[in-house]
């Protein structure tokens, strides 16, 4: 249950090994907060055990688990939160940080296909498993990491950026859907920020930290926003961007 | 079948979803209850999460056809009332007071009910006197888990009589009580009041006059800076009786008995309106309306609850709600006392008027929250940035002193502040688990903090 000041007692990641991710979980730590539980692909990997125990010495109050997740094992995702349910008890708040960015998409077929398939198939299954959740328990917030890249698809990402598109367009959706249940969704959309999925690649305008996601992230939550910017600016530059001619896009993507 | 509604606390805070039965006691045993469980609400006047049960089953008591019998024996020269436990204090007080009767303790609002009243175990400003609602209940109907009715008494049942009282509805749906009243002259108190500038001459000024005056309370300015930290407004009195009012309001002689309270005006939803400088302004007239020093003969609506006139009042901390932070710790802890006044001034968050009270003996219930000392309330907005590590501190301060806080009012705490506070727990969630092995009872609050 997240009590009065938002502060969840529970709080689970599909997507465990997200830098995002993990900044928000930091954000929402408490004395309220128990359990962490981290859904990775790769549970056993280093690089999760590493950044996990950093994460436990971030929440020290809580206990911090990792559990296998598969974004694509769409019929399985009903079962895989009721077995975290079952052994924690209510849900308070869900963190879909999963995706990847792609690279080659745009020149392959299937891998666009691929991507397609975690990043909104994953979405949106994962996301109706958790609706069904919070609907049998009566509460829950979904946190749901969307980008600007899907505001405006741009042609150096736009196949990601099509994902995020829909991605963003279920989330905001189901929380509509989800309007009276008790449950909400929260659909964050940052700009660029530099974490290790955008290792290597340069600053763009308004890029971030993941703690800067997280802080704007925790502040939309106790002011029961629909939709988070991060940054907030970022609002105000894609209502204008938005309009601008298909020439004045395609410049600005470089 | 019930329908599914959005429920809250007083406080706004939390909503989840539950399906809600409205049924007559008899029909108690026949709601289908899920794993999630089941609770009672009254009036939905708790300000956290005890009245609610997301995913699961609230059940709302129907009153009955006569749902308030007074039975007044000349013999004994007690007085008793068997209410419906659905019945609310503003009904209960109207059939009351025109008969020369008045509940035995009564919190700032008549708009709870009798189960919620003893559920809680509610206070007033005469706890110092007279102790919480739980300690007059002389037997109350409880229908079980297993769907039976019993009725309990401190002598027949000490142990589930005294976890039901102040037990949040955790250890059956409380149908029926009966309880002593307090016999009134007429509808007025006879009340000082009193105007200090600070802190310790406040706290001196409650100790001096407990004694002599049935109810005492005092209302401090949390929201004020500088020179005027800790200024308050100390109100001592009693019941008045026909000699104090041909003394001070003869002209109130003419229906001495008369309650027909009315509501001033009710608050439409609207966008936050409680920001600081509101707040301030606020208590700014409220302290200054207050004369220095006053003798005078308030109505009872206008002495024991005088926000009821304004309906939905809630409604003016906006969208994202806000808490009321109650906590008592001992007497000899003035200092925590003096560090938590000083850490919410500090903090700025808008804090409207705020109450402090001294606490008389504990009721002997279980889970009840008065024990002597001093207790302080106030109300936070939610939704704030700062909040949880103030709260945080705070909790940590009554704990470190030995204080504990009040259940009704609790919206944020943990399991672990709320066990350190109440020794008697353990005992409690066994004299419940006896009677409900299976988890029938259950609110978002006694998932939130352990309590099952």
């Amino acid at each position: 249950m997240n009590n009065a000041v938002n502060q969840p007692q529970t709080v689970v990641v599909l997507g465990g090994n997200s830098d995002i991710a993990h900044a928000i979980v930091a954000a929402l730590d408490s004395p309220a907060l128990r359990t962490v539980v981290l859904g990775c692909r790769a549970p056993e990997a280093v690089q999760t055990a590493s950044r996990t125990a950093a994460l436990r010495a971030d929440v020290a109050g809580a206990t911090v688990e990792v559990r296998p997740f598969d974004a694509t094992d769409h019929g399985g995702h009903a079962a895989w939160l009721q077995s975290v349910a079952d052994d924690h008890g209510d849900v308070d708040i869900v963190i879909q940080a999963f995706g990847q960015l792609g690279a080659d998409a745009a020149d392959d077929p299937g891998a666009a296909a691929a991507l397609v398939d975690v990043n909104h198939g994953g979405a949106v299954s994962s996301g109706l498993a958790v609706a069904e959740r919070f609907r049998t328990q009566g509460h829950g917030v979904l946190i749901a990491l969307s980008s600007v890249a899907g505001v405006r698809t741009r042609a150096s990402n736009f196949v990601y950026g099509s994902t995020k598109a829909g991605l963003d367009a279920f989330t905001t959706g189901l929380n509509h859907a989800l309007h009276g249940t008790g449950a909400r969704v929260m659909t964050v959309r940052p700009g660029m920020v530099r974490t290790s999925m955008t290792e290597g690649m340069d600053d763009a305008p308004f890029t971030v930290d993941a703690s800067d996601v997280a802080a704007a992230t925790v502040k939309g939550l106790a002011k029961n926003k629909s939709v988070v910017w991060a940054p907030g600016k970022l609002q105000g530059v894609f209502g204008l961007l938005r309009f601008a001619p298909d020439v004045v896009w395609r410049r600005l993507d470089r | 079948m019930g329908d599914v509604q959005l429920l809250s606390g007083w406080g706004r805070t939390s909503p989840t979803s539950a399906t809600v039965e409205s049924v007559g006691a008899a029909s108690i045993g026949d709601v289908a209850v899920g794993p999630r469980g089941a609770i009672a609400r009254g009036l939905g006047r708790s300000y956290g999460d005890p009245a609610q049960n997301g995913g699961g089953t609230v059940i709302r008591l129907q009153p009955s056809a006569n749902p308030i019998w007074i039975d007044d024996d000349p013999a004994t020269a007690t007085a008793t009332a068997t209410v419906d436990a659905g019945v609310s204090f503003d009904e209960l007080l109207r059939r009351l007071v025109p008969n020369g009767f008045f509940v035995p303790v009564t919190p700032g609002t008549r708009f709870i009910t009798v189960g919620g009243a003893i559920a809680s175990d509610v206070h007033g400003k005469g706890h110092h006197a007279d102790l919480t609602f739980g300690h007059h209940v002389e037997t109350l109907d409880l229908v079980l888990a297993d769907g039976s009715q019993r009725t309990i008494s401190p002598t027949t049942d000490a142990d589930l009589f005294w976890a039901t009282i102040g037990g949040m509805g955790l250890t059956g749906v409380i149908t029926r009580a009966t309880f002593r009243l307090l016999r009134i002259e007429t509808n007025r108190c006879l009340v000082y009041t009193q105007r200090l500038n600070d802190l310790d001459a406040l706290l001196a000024a409650m100790t001096a006059s407990e004694a002599e005056h049935r109810y005492s309370v005092a209302w401090i300015d949390l929201a004020t800076r500088g020179s005027t930290v800790g200024r308050s407004i100390l109100e001592v009195g009693d019941h008045a009786t026909l000699g104090d009012l041909a003394d001070h309001a003869p002209k109130a002689l003419d229906d001495p008995l008369r309650f027909d309270p009315g509501s001033l005006a009710s608050v439409p939803r609207v966008p936050k309106v409680m920001h600081r400088p509101a707040v301030r302004a606020f208590n700014e007239l409220w302290f200054r309306k207050a004369p220095r020093q006053h003798t005078g003969t308030p109505t009872l609506t206008g002495f024991f609850h005088p926000l009821d006139g304004v309906g939905d009042w809630n409604r003016l901390y906006g969208a994202s709600g806000f808490l009321q932070y109650q906590f008592v710790v001992p007497f000899d802890a003035v200092d925590t006392l003096r560090e938590i006044v000083d850490r919410v001034v500090a903090n700025g968050n808008a804090s409207a008027i705020s109450v402090l009270k001294r606490f008389g003996a504990a009721s002997g219930a279980m889970l009840s929250f008065p024990k002597p000392g001093w207790t302080l309330t106030f109300d936070l907005a939610a939704g704030v940035a700062g909040l949880g590590p103030l709260l945080a501190r705070l909790d940590q301060l009554v704990v470190d002193a030995g204080g504990r806080h009040y259940l009704a009012k609790d919206a944020h705490t943990t399991p672990e502040v709320i066990r350190s506070g109440y020794p008697r727990l353990d005992e409690w969630k066994a004299v419940r688990r006896s009677v409900d092995p299976n988890g029938h009872w259950a609110s978002d609050q006694a998932r939130r903090l352990d309590l099952l």
